[in-house]
């Protein structure tokens, strides 16, 4: 288990500029922190071993800290509200709700959890329409409807509370009737607790506890939510909807939120007169179906009043909001590349793990003026990736993961921490706890397996790694074979694109850089375009899209839409990003394959063992000869630290016809490849009977390069394990002899072809 | 119909999967093994590390994930194919009633 835990408020860093870093302790008051530079996270014996030089700085010493726990779970809050319940009132909306079973959860409050004091509109009771009145003196009633909700299915509501005379009326109705079920559930009564209105913000989707947390938070959708006074009907509703509500029943307007209004925002836009604007904490789902989509429109920025519903979730999060426990400022002349935040509480032994290695990355200098010259090599470590898959779960989750594996799923004690502490959040990967995916991954909380020494139940056989800790076998290679490299991450390619990449000769992925935005998509075409030479050291790369929020710093979107390998899917209509309105999915479904950028693209994944490469007869023609100088193999990768072999866990090949170059070599391919390893499914209509490596042929990784027209090129490892066999026998195999000559010639000037 | 493991047919896989637990396998080896790493129950065994690639112990993940996994005191692995090997075993005498007394290596 661990002991503590943390994460930093940015991922990238310059020199010159302040890194800060939040911290949890489970035990004690105090930690010890030092700054090291990340050179090989992978504690494996048949291994280098870890590498982490230490970097003197002020920061050197002990810290104080604390407990600091996450409030998960999104809800709207709308402040300036008058006491609601200090006259009738009357909530209406939809909701769809997709947990309707887990207990109490609060739609609509006004709500003093120190007094217990207020009104609360939820269902309960396996899903049953309720109010809930305190008068702040201890007295708390419930009344519900007489029928619970089933469970996705959308309900209109409508709840009056006359305070003056304690009459309640709730009615539920089901917006799709069935034969046999009843769930329009109605009640009709009087509560004898006197509500005492408090003079709190309005929430929707959760209340505030007396702990200070938010608490009883609704799963599911909710849409068109209308705050009124007087009684009103959900004739009301639909006329205020339909914007042809009488003048009366406009005037009582207190607050109609229209969700269907800026759905790239936080804000809930209020419509009513009053414009008591809410905004949405915790980045619940926008872009959602509403009640009333029809599927004639499936991109909600045609048509957003058919997407006028949130889908909120009791397990979303997007900012831990963690106080800082110690910053840095980063020395103007601190090298660019990997580091972390060593923190340690102790030592550690079987049962706990008291250090924690905090990852970041320093990049070159913001300011041109001030980087001077730079090395003509860049690594672009993928930290989208690391995102997507930050704190991911499917070994805890998804029940099929062993036979995915086809070997025992292995927890460390970072996985422990993480089964026990769903409130961190999952990755987009996961589902919710009610079964809809999770599309929205930020940093702004720790990142479990985006860390050294992590080794992960997906990694292959052997050191286990996967995503980050794999790539610091990249980082160790490179400061052994001394190139002096610049870094950066997704994130300030995202922002600065085409520009940042415009000095360097050479650009090296991580292992796996499998999401991408399009400013980075584009950014790194445009180089590739004019001259750049690219090594992709990884395979399933330029995978799927991904969309930043706009205002929300360290967030990213996904929609897992029609194809590509999801352990979800998105919901029919719900294909368009809510962060841009950009159609979402896999790069090759918009077009753009990813054999566009790289000359290769994703073929199949397995996760049992990895292979090797077998020499193919382009490797002898005159192009390629300075990829196989010293490198006579005809086997080429039968060792390596991710599962044996440099051809494993997911591998990319040529195709044609998918926007690749055409002039593309086929180096080597990889064989010997088991039944575990299969076919993706973007890559057949009807399902063949011979999905895995030992039965079909296409089943294989490409060792493939080839020139640009601009005097550039492509060279393509194909594979996520190629990195993981670059450090055998002391650096001195033939993994590491062809990635070494391929970097040699791109660093010289001459121009291909 | 879902294949259901047949000992008389299925008992030859027990050695090929002695020799090589993790990696490729044949057809019906794969075969068994899909069937036996399915648990209808909801539960999932694990493999808990104590010590990183030196002790290993397996755990129960139960169905709700509010409860805690049940990690046993032993025995304790100090190679992860002894590890497969063991649930392996366990797995074959639940679904057919008979025991493997061998261990992984003579």
């Amino acid at each position: 288990m661990l002991k503590i835990v943390g994460y930093p408020d940015r991922y990238s860093v310059a020199p010159g500029e302040e890194i800060a870093f939040k911290i949890s302790l489970e035990e004690g008051d105090r930690f010890e922190a030092r700054l090291v530079r990340v050179v090989n996270g992978d504690c494996n014996p048949a291994g280098p071993g870890l590498k982490f030089p230490h970097i003197p700085t002020g920061i050197d010493g002990s810290h104080a800290g604390r407990p600091q726990r996450i409030d998960a779970g999104s809800y709207m809050v709308s402040e300036g509200l008058p006491p609601v319940a200090g006259r009738t009132f009357t909530f209406l909306g939809f909701v769809w709700p997709t947990l309707p079973k887990r207990g109490e959860q609060v739609i609509a409050a006004q709500w003093d959890a120190a007094t217990q004091a207020g009104f609360t509109i939820g269902i309960g009771d396996m899903g049953r329409l309720s109010l809930t009145v305190g008068d702040g003196a201890g007295g708390l009633e419930t009344v519900r409807v007489d029928h619970p909700m089933l469970e996705r299915q959308w309900y209109q509501l409508a709840a009056t509370f006359d305070p003056a005379s304690g009459e309640v009326t709730l009615d539920q109705r089901p917006l799709v009737p069935f034969a046999v079920i009843r769930d329009h559930g109605q009640f009709r009564g009087r509560v004898r607790v006197a509500a005492r209105a408090v003079d709190v913000p309005f929430f929707l989707a959760g209340k505030p506890e007396a702990d200070g947390t938010m608490g009883h938070h609704f799963d599911g959708k909710i849409d068109g939510p209308i705050l009124l006074s007087g009684l009103r009907t959900h004739a009301d509703h639909d006329a205020l909807l339909a914007g042809t509500a009488p003048r009366d029943v406009r005037n009582a307007v207190l607050a109609h939120w229209d969700f269907s209004r800026e759905i790239e925002s936080v804000q809930a836009v209020d419509i009513g007169p009053h414009r008591r604007h809410g905004r949405l904490m915790q980045m619940p789902a926008r872009g959602m179906k509403g009640h009333n989509w029809t599927g004639e429109e499936h991109a909600w920025p045609n048509k957003p009043e058919h997407y006028g519903a949130v889908h909120f979730h009791h397990d979303d999060i997007y900012d831990a909001g963690w106080e800082t426990s110690v910053s840095l400022t980063i020395p103007e002349d601190l090298k660019s590349g990997a580091y972390a935040l060593h923190a340690r509480a102790g030592d550690s032994d079987e049962t706990a793990t008291r250090e924690t290695y905090i990852p970041f990355f320093v990049r070159p200098p913001r300011d041109k003026a001030k980087r001077g010259k730079r090395p003509p090599v860049l690594v672009l470590a993928p930290t989208m990736s690391y995102l997507s898959y930050c704190n991911h779960a499917e070994h805890i989750t998804a029940r099929g993961a062993e036979r995915q594996m086809g070997r025992l799923l292995t927890f460390g004690h970072a996985d422990l921490y993480m089964y026990d502490h769903p409130e961190l959040g999952g990755s987009q990967y996961d589902t919710h706890a009610d079964g809809s995916g999770v599309c929205y991954s930020s940093r702004l909380r720790p990142n479990l397996n985006f860390s050294p020494r992590y080794h992960s139940w997906l990694g292959g056989p052997g050191s286990a790694l996967y995503q980050y800790n794999a790539d610091t076998h990249l980082f160790d290679w490179l400061d052994h074979k001394g190139v002096d490299y610049d870094l950066i991450t997704d994130e300030d390619l995202h922002e600065e694109g085409y520009d940042l990449l415009a000095d360097y000769r050479v650009v090296i992925t991580g292992t796996h850089p499998e999401y991408h935005s399009t400013a980075m998509w584009d950014g790194m075409k445009a180089w590739i375009d004019r001259g750049g030479r690219l090594m992709y050291m990884g395979g399933n790369g330029w995978y799927w899209r991904i969309g930043f929020h706009k205002t929300e710093p360290g967030v990213i979107e996904v929609r897992r839409a029609e194809d590509g390998i999801r352990t979800w899917a998105a919901e029919p209509g719900e294909y368009y990003q809510s962060f841009n309105g950009e159609f979402g999915g896999l790069w090759r479904r918009i077009g753009r394959a990813p054999n566009v950028m790289a000359g290769v693209g994703f073929i199949a994944q397995g996760f049992d063992i990895s292979t090797y490469y077998r020499r193919a007869p382009d490797a002898d023609n005159p192009r390629a000869a300075f990829i196989f100088k010293d490198v006579p193999d005809e086997i080429i990768g039968d060792f390596g630290l991710v599962g044996g072999g440099a051809a494993g866990i997911e591998l990319d090949c040529i195709t044609p016809n998918l926007g690749g170059p055409p002039n593309m070599l086929r180096l080597a391919s990889s064989d010997g490849h088991s039944a575990m390893m299969m076919l993706v499914n973007e890559e057949f209509g009807v399902v063949p009977p011979n999905l895995g490596g030992d039965q079909n042929e296409r089943v294989h990784a490409d060792l493939a390069f080839g020139e640009t027209p601009s005097g550039g090129a492509l060279f393509a490892t194909s594979s996520i394990a190629w990195c993981g066999s670059l450090l055998h026998n002391d650096y001195d195999n033939n993994v590491s002899r062809i990635t070494w000559n391929v970097l040699e010639r791109f660093l010289d000037e001459t121009p291909f072809a | 119909m879902v294949y259901k493991i047949d000992p008389d047919k299925d008992r030859h896989y027990i050695e090929e999967f002695r020799q090589k637990p993790i990696g490729a396998h044949s057809p019906g080896l794969q075969r068994l093994l899909n069937t036996m790493r399915h648990d209808p129950s909801g539960k999932q065994v694990v493999l808990v590390c104590k010590r990183p690639f030196e002790e290993w112990v397996l755990g129960m993940m139960p169905v709700d994930r509010r409860e805690p996994i049940a990690i046993e005191d032993g025995p304790v692995f100090t190679d992860i194919e002894e590890a497969e090997w063991e649930v392996f075993r366990r797995r074959w005498r639940l679904l057919t009633g008979e025991s493997i007394n061998r261990p992984l290596r003579d």
